[in-house]
């Protein structure tokens, strides 16, 4: 029937005006480096600052003269968060676009469905996310050989929060986490590391990233009469829980954030709940309260500067996980040039003692995160609506 | 409608097969079989909307669902305990059909914005549920490590080689499904489209073939999702959100609901416009879908398909005008 | 202030409590789909956007631009209103052949297109507002309550007061509830079916607005927040039994109060599934709801 036949063509025609829409290539002497982040989305906030921070980077280098006098080309996709869009862009980069490495994704969940794809295409990935399980493979008991990543690991954080409990003599706590991908890993962190700090969990609670009210879950809590409170998430509810602690009358209880607390904004919404909160924080978020002897002020400062200057909003932490990524991919590039197992082997062996936003990395062969946990964070109080160096 | 010609079948096969060879020799559009294997992954579940949808008039807004339960199936049976993969789909469509039956007996017995309603709440039920068990699902995290299909040790580990694995798939459940439009089956399905009680009167089991079809498109959307997991050796549960199921909806109303053709030319443009043409909205991609969907059911009811419709029509209008 | 020791009877209060306002927001919800559909027959999914817009244009104004709460809480239900009434002469008339399907489709994609503007304006972050009459917690019995909570209950009774005046009392009203039963015998009389579904959705803004605005100093407020609330609201819409008030009123209290006890005693991940399996239960062993009717349920167009 001519009208199945005609629908067909007009569905070709439309292919083909969307080859039109489609960016042709542009051959160039340029440096490419891939990168993708969750720009938009649930978890743009991560991924808005570090595309941000990636571009501010990228235009520093480049008005400094570039790398070796070549440009530096960042191409950046936007996942969405999404472990779909991201397979697709990362391959996107590596077979079409043709780059050097890529940085990013911003999420463990899409870094997970992008890290086979490093190994088969021999092209290394930085991630910008937290899980240890990206650069380690479980089944093989090693390190990827292809993939790196840059931000602390949840392993990190509990362990700076237990000492500090430890520290205070406190040994019973409740914990309450989120039931997104960044509230069950830090779960599991707090539950698996308890005994070796000589904790004990008494009350386990959780609540949805859309939820409006902790107050049942933080009743609970109350009832099991614990030394402190441990709560694990980000975004809005990591504020409410704030708001319910204060309302229900239980700032006696110590209460500890995550790290996905660092943001000024958040002590702002608070509303005067944040005061004496206590949450680990790497150095990027305290630049102006590090002593000028600390290896990372210069770093952090500059940052800083840059980036609220550019920008006209106040740094993220995540962000400073895409400075990190890209300032080393740009050291590789200038030593050994655009070649893809170059750049790796540069990253494992010659990055030694490199001076990032959220510590200084140690990359080996065993390990691809590159960072220990008590100079990735500093435990930090909320003091008359700003950050304080926790004693 | 009723009678489907065979010839844009074969005409569209050949596009298929062909098209790789294609793109391979313009860069524009290198990545597009990468695209295309997800445009049939969709087509899957799509054609088997479509049946429910357009030709026994059941809304179901949680296919998603049954697209997560092919994929965790096959997941969880093939990493965690090394089971055959091509087994391990089956055991997926299998459990995918348990669920229908159990969900479906119930909530086809209601009508319109009930059923749209319950089938809503069931998605995101199991949802919620991909997203607790932390222990056999990886909670939000995902899975990974999932293995890939290979057939008597042909591995389909290339962007081509699967491409062609998923269009077979997608022919094969295409062609089978027009028989089942032009069988007997397929008149009752329009029957009770059109009225229940009638068809009742008639002597059809009306709540038996809703159920039947219900239980068909579950079957399809795990198949789909067995295919996704195998593919991208990883999943996590955002992919099984809400809002694929709306996606799936746009997919549908897009290309035609009452006409199985509307089923692949939806998924084509939605993928197209999702992966690759609205990158330049961003953010705002999501209020294009939402204006698409709005133009769609006001101005083309019909869909994609009905284009060609509108403007013979109008052509005929303009000769008889003289 | 010590902090008082806490018993099981005290928690269940604090559950009841919290489940009790969360409820009346639910209730709230409910009461607007139940208007829309009582004269159109039509469920608008996108309900739950107005609440979101009323706590967000508040926002706007009372924090962004200065005004005072007694002038912003009106002009917010105003503006709330006008964006109802957009969504029934762009969205829902302009439809040659409406059916279930088309209908449940356009106000998804209305959803989808309010809510992608309101992130366009309002972007990703959640939004405070003070609360109307302080932060200053209420001890009751072992258990904590807000006094914004009374605002919220306070509102809801006003608003059920003033619809079942309006529905009875005045001629607008009576009218509006013609369109619900007949609407062909409703024309014929000379009422103007289609400025009576216009109203329904302006009325039925102008509540989730309230909403909105009595619920965000309590659980702030963001972009998307409307769809689950749109799910629950229907649930309660279920629950109580489609077209009744009162329903919509019990539905959405009992709602609020099984989620929020389901948290507390069962395990407070699932907590969203407790309320969609209440909205299974319902709809697959009583559809006409706990106050409504078989013959009324039996009389729809679908």
């Amino acid at each position: 029937m001519k009208i199945r036949k005609m629908a067909i063509v007009t569905t070709v025609c439309l292919f083909g005006f969307g080859l039109l829409l489609t960016p042709t290539m542009v051959f160039s002497e340029n440096l490419k480096v891939g990168a993708v982040f969750s720009v938009t989305g649930r978890t743009s906030f991560l991924g808005d600052p570090e595309k941000k921070t990636a571009e501010m980077v990228a235009e520093q280098i480049n008005n400094a003269g570039g790398i070796n006098g070549k440009k530096l080309e960042l191409i950046i996709y936007d996942t969405e968060g999404d472990a779909t869009k991201t397979n697709l862009a990362v391959k996107k980069l590596i077979t079409k676009d043709k780059v050097c490495a890529v940085i990013g994704p911003s999420l463990s969940g899409t870094s997970m469905a992008v890290v086979p794809l490093a190994e088969q295409y021999k092209t290394p990935l930085i991630s910008a996310a937290a899980s240890y399980k990206i650069t380690w493979d479980e089944k093989k008991n090693k390190s990827r050989h292809w993939v790196f990543k840059t931000p602390q690991t949840d392993t990190m954080a509990v362990e700076a929060i237990y000492t500090h409990l430890k520290k205070r003599g406190i040994n019973k706590i409740a914990i309450a986490s989120i039931t997104t991908g960044f509230g069950k890993s830090g779960h599991g962190e707090l539950v698996r590391l308890a005994s070796k700090y000589g904790i004990t969990i008494v009350e386990d609670e959780s609540y949805g990233p859309k939820d409006t009210d902790m107050t049942v879950q933080l009743t609970k809590i109350k009832g099991a009469a614990p030394g402190a409170i441990v709560n694990w998430s980000v975004g809005p509810t990591q504020v409410v829980i704030l708001r319910n602690w204060k309302d229900l009358g239980m700032t006696e209880i110590p209460f500890y954030q995550s790290h996905g607390f660092g943001s000024r904004k958040n002590i702002k919404l608070a509303a005067g709940a944040a005061e004496g909160v206590f949450a680990p924080l790497g150095a990027v978020n305290v630049a102006e309260l590090l002593p000028a002897s600390h290896p990372q002020k210069a770093v952090t400062m500059g940052y800083m500067k840059n980036y609220t200057a550019k920008y006209n909003e106040p740094l993220s932490s995540f962000g400073g996980h895409a400075w990190d990524a890209l300032h080393l991919v740009a050291k590789a590039l200038k030593a050994v040039g655009c070649d893809r197992a170059g750049i790796r082997d540069y990253l494992e062996n010659k990055t030694a003692g490199f001076v990032g936003q959220h510590g200084i990395f140690n990359f080996s062969t065993n390990d691809h995160i590159g960072l220990t946990f008590n100079e990735a964070f500093l435990m930090v109080v909320v003091k008359g609506d700003d950050w304080a160096l926790a004693k | 409608m009723l009678r489907i010609r065979k010839l844009p079948i074969i005409i569209f096969a050949l596009f298929i097969i062909v098209f790789p060879r294609v793109s391979r020799l313009i860069p524009a559009i290198q990545n597009y079989p990468d695209l295309m294997i997800f445009a049939g992954i969709y087509s899957l579940i799509t054609i088997g909307l479509s049946l429910l949808m357009g030709y026994a008039g059941q809304i179901s807004l949680g296919q998603a669902a049954f697209y997560g339960i092919g994929a965790y199936v096959s997941a969880i049976l093939t990493a965690t305990y090394g089971l055959n993969p091509w087994f391990c789909m089956v055991i997926g469509m299998i459990v995918a059909a348990i669920v229908a039956v159990l969900v479906g007996v119930p909530s086809l017995k209601l009508k319109g914005h009930y059923l749209a309603m319950a089938t809503l709440a069931f998605g995101i039920i199991v949802f919620i549920i991909f997203n607790e068990e932390v222990e056999w699902t990886g909670g939000p995290d995902g899975m990974s490590g999932i293995p890939g299909l290979s057939l008597f040790g042909f591995a389909f580990d290339s962007v081509e080689k699967y491409y062609y694995l998923v269009w077979f798939f997608v022919f094969s459940v295409f062609v089978f499904t027009i028989n089942v439009i032009q069988s007997r089956t397929g008149r009752a399905l329009r029957a009770i489209h059109s009225s229940e009680a009638a068809s009742s009167a008639m002597g059809i089991n009306v709540s038996r073939f809703k159920v039947v079809v219900f239980v068909y498109s579950a079957i399809l959307a795990s198949l789909a999702g067995s295919l996704y997991a195998y593919y991208l050796n990883f999943i996590n549960p955002s992919t099984f959100d809400l809002f694929f199921s709306i996606k799936l909806l746009i997919m549908i109303a897009l290309g035609g609901m009452h006409d199985i053709w509307g089923a692949i030319i939806g998924a084509f443009l939605i993928t197209f416009l999702s992966f690759e043409w609205l990158h330049f909205f961003e953010e705002f991609e999501v209020i294009v879908y939402g204006v698409i969907l709005l133009l769609v059911i006001i101005f083309l009811p019909q869909g994609m398909v009905g284009i060609p419709k509108i403007l013979k029509g109008l052509f005929n209008k303009k000769v008889s005008n003289g | 202030m010590p902090m008082e020791k806490i018993t099981f009877a005290n928690q269940l209060l604090q559950y009841l409590i919290t489940g009790l306002t969360v409820g009346s927001t639910y209730a709230m919800v409910a009461i607007g789909f139940n208007i829309i559909y009582n004269v159109t027959e039509i469920i608008n999914l996108a309900q739950g956007e107005f609440v979101m817009l009323g706590g967000l244009v508040m926002v706007f104004l009372h924090v962004a631009a200065g005004l005072p709460i007694v002038l912003a809480f009106p002009l917010t239900v105003i503006i709330v209103t006008l964006v109802g009434m957009l969504l029934d002469r762009l969205a829902i008339r302009p439809i040659r052949q409406p059916s279930v399907l088309t209908l449940i489709i356009a106000t998804i994609a209305a959803s989808i297109i309010i809510k992608g503007i309101a992130m366009f304006i309002w972007g990703k972050d959640p939004f405070d507002l003070p609360a109307f009459s302080g932060r200053h917690p209420i001890h009751f019995l072992g258990a904590v309550i807000q006094p914004q909570y009374f605002w919220i209950i306070g509102f809801l009774i006003v608003i059920v007061i003033f619809l079942t005046l309006f529905f009875e009392k005045t001629i607008i009203g009576k009218a509006m509830s013609a369109c619900a039963d007949n609407p062909g015998a409703a024309s014929l009389v000379g009422i103007n079916v289609k400025r009576m579904i216009l109203l329904s959705f302006a009325l039925s803004a102008a509540i989730g607005a309230v909403a909105g605005i009595t619920i965000t100093p309590i659980s702030l407020m963001e972009y998307d927040r409307g769809a689950m609330l749109a799910i629950k609201g229907f649930g309660a819409v279920v629950l109580g039994g489609l077209g009744s008030f009162p329903g919509a009123i019990l539905g959405g209290l009992i709602l609020g109060t099984i989620e929020s006890f389901g948290a507390g005693l069962i395990h407070s991940g699932y907590k969203d599934a407790f309320a969609l399996i209440v909205l299974l239960g319902a709809l697959f062993l009583r559809p006409s709801g706990l106050l409504g009717s078989i013959e009324v349920s039996k009389f729809k167009r679908f």
